[in-house]
């Protein structure tokens, strides 16, 4: 093949990306609630954490999400929330998508005893419950940060990324342009980033996404145990709190409702665009 | 088939003695001390906190080498003794255990069968089907998204508060004591309903959404073409479809174990259900860091009891491995 088609290759992905609904309407939600993190504590002027006169106050024009039953602003700790959401998302997800590329490309390349021995360690690390273990561990932090709990979050997810990436990276290894470049005497983290990982690119791309999804949940649920970072606020420490002053009881539905539709909207969203690239990459699933 | 389970094992008996051995570092690596919690929350005399310091100290085995410890550790384990609750002191943090797992039993073993058969239906039902397919899609979706405790607030805000159809706290009324009888039951059915639906619904929209997007790939394999060409009912190569999808749908299952616990506990919390969840959250709340352990501890033998049965089931249903049995490739 020469070059020419390279680029018409590309253009056509742009082509197919922009007019694939489930990518445009995923990446919409995530969009919007990024653009809501960024601007929103703009648009608030009572602090997330700061205690205000209205007590358990239902939205209005005053307070656009109401306030909390200690007269704190929830619009204020949404969009707070949303920002750590974000965070954590990116921090956790991030390292996992790292460690498992790096012991997914490892592995796959170097096969042999590095992959038995790698192998078992991922598969350890699968079936241990993680969320079970990040209780453990939080429970003993006392100062909790979202760097902290992200690391936690990150070492703790990666082993079905790093299954995902041994297995790709085994089928291409046997590939002749790896082998030109094996001949070719380069080093073999250069053959890895130049000559794999492009070829997977798609791929990783996918599987940060669902890494980040998947991080911004578990974060959720360890702040909602109260295991979330102190003196902050975030999308599951809202929820805590609401169970723990009995908003259920109280009627007050506007304290734990936007937390959750925020994370659905930003993981659904994620999960939604993930099926769109999906399609996007592989022309068999186009709907016809 | 024997080598295939054999490797399972060694994998899962290695990640028993990995576990075994973080549950017994985190609480004497990590900073803190937890026999100085437990004292600073009794508020003692300072006189008596130096006594209790070194009774507690004791009590709990940290007066030996870290070696020796471990060894300790391991020898009590194989006894089924995970150490004494510091919240309920003194009772067996077994007993705390045994006495919460069934409730949490109860929600988590119905909901993992029920969803992922009615999941997996409905998914391939859905797949390649429009109408189905654009309503099932979206709300598949929307479940799997879900944080497990806010589904637990929503449900319990609709049906508990607003309607007051259904209870919402507890595990049965409280007039009623634990037993075998019908008036038990039936108040225990009425309560189970919310967290058990809450369970459901998020592992519902998962299967689903596996299973039609599996159904899609397999549709679009040379199989199912081939037959297509050569006249065969579209029912027939769908179900072919849907047996080559389930394999990796229950792959799946073996990997979603850790995370349908993890939404057992929290669901518990919202519905202040008294499982291992709710014992996980006294458990942080007293710092009672024997009972967290031995919360850890049973988790991980209970995940790898789950893991291996998925994988027998795994091995049980791929024809290929029977056919491997058989001894003909």
């Amino acid at each position: 093949m020469t070059t020419a088609p390279v680029g018409r290759v590309r253009h056509e992905l742009i082509y197919v990306a922009r007019h694939n609904t489930k990518l445009m309407i995923g990446a919409g939600f995530v969009l919007a609630m990024l653009v809501l993190a960024l601007v929103g504590p703009f648009l608030t002027s009572q602090a997330p954490l700061a205690f205000g006169g209205d007590l358990q106050q239902a939205p209005s024009s005053a307070h656009w999400f109401g306030t909390t039953t200690n007269g704190q602003d929830v619009f204020s700790q949404f969009v707070y929330g949303l920002r750590a959401s974000f965070i954590v998302g990116t921090l956790g997800g991030g390292l996992a998508a790292l460690i498992g590329m790096l012991v997914g490309f490892v592995a796959g390349y170097r096969g042999g005893i590095i992959d038995e021995i790698l192998t078992m360690l991922t598969n350890v690390v699968l079936v241990i419950p993680t969320l079970a273990v990040l209780i453990t561990i939080a429970a003993y932090v006392t100062t909790r940060g979202f760097v902290t709990e992200a690391i936690f979050i990150g070492a703790t997810s990666w082993p079905w990324a790093a299954r995902a990436v041994r297995a790709q990276t085994f089928s291409l290894v046997s590939r002749e342009f790896v082998d030109v470049a094996r001949l070719s005497g380069r080093r073999s983290w250069k053959i890895i980033a130049t000559e794999i990982a492009p070829n997977m690119s798609s791929y990783l791309l996918m599987m940060f996404i669902l890494l980040f999804g998947g991080a911004i949940l578990i974060g959720a649920t360890l702040d909602f145990i109260g295991l979330g970072p102190s003196n902050a606020i975030s999308l599951g420490l809202m929820m805590n709190n609401a169970v723990l002053w009995s908003a259920l009881l109280l009627g007050t539905w506007w304290w734990f409702i936007p937390p959750g539709l925020g994370i659905v909207a930003i993981v659904g969203g994620l999960y939604v665009m993930n099926v769109g690239l999906d399609e996007v990459f592989n022309p068999r699933l186009r709907e016809m | 088939m024997r080598t295939y389970v054999a490797r399972k094992l060694l994998t899962y008996a290695l990640t028993f003695f990995v576990a075994v051995t973080i549950d017994w570092a985190i609480p004497r690596f990590m900073p803190g001390d937890p026999v100085q919690g437990l004292i600073s929350r009794m508020q003692a005399q300072p006189g008596s906190a130096h006594a209790l310091t070194g009774y507690y100290t004791k009590a709990f085995g940290l007066d030996v080498p870290a070696w020796k410890q471990y060894l300790n550790f391991w020898a009590a384990l194989v006894h089924g003794d995970l150490g004494v609750s510091v919240w309920q002191y003194p009772r067996p943090v077994t007993d705390l255990i045994v006495e919460a797992a069934p409730y949490t039993l109860a929600l988590l073993i119905p909901a993992i069968l029920l969803s992922f058969f009615a999941g997996n239906k409905v998914g391939a039902m859905a797949a390649r089907r429009k109408v189905l397919d654009n309503t099932v899609l979206p709300l598949g979706y929307v479940l799997t998204a879900t944080p497990y405790m806010w589904l637990a607030l929503v449900l319990a805000y609709v049906f508990g508060s607003v309607t007051r159809v259904l209870p919402i706290s507890g595990a049965y009324s409280y007039s009623l004591q634990p037993g075998w009888t019908l008036d038990f039951a039936l108040s225990f059915m009425r309560y189970w309903i919310l967290p058990f639906a809450s369970l459901f619904l998020v592992g519902f929209g998962g299967w689903a959404i596996g299973m039609r997007n599996m159904i899609i790939y397999e549709l679009e394999a040379d199989y199912a073409h081939y037959l297509e060409a050569l006249g065969a009912p579209r029912r027939l190569i769908r179900r072919y479809a849907y047996r080559n999808a389930l394999l990796p749908q229950i792959t799946g299952l073996a990997l979603a174990l850790g995370a349908v616990l993890a939404g057992a506990l929290v669901t518990e919390v919202v519905f202040n259900y008294p499982g291992v969840g709710s014992l996980v959250l006294t458990a942080i709340q007293n710092r009672d860091y024997f009972l967290l352990q031995g919360i850890f501890l049973c988790i991980i033998v209970g995940v790898l009891i789950a893991n291996f049965i998925v994988d027998i089931a795994y091995v049980l249903i791929d024809p290929r491995t029977r056919i491997g049995m058989q001894g003909h490739q």
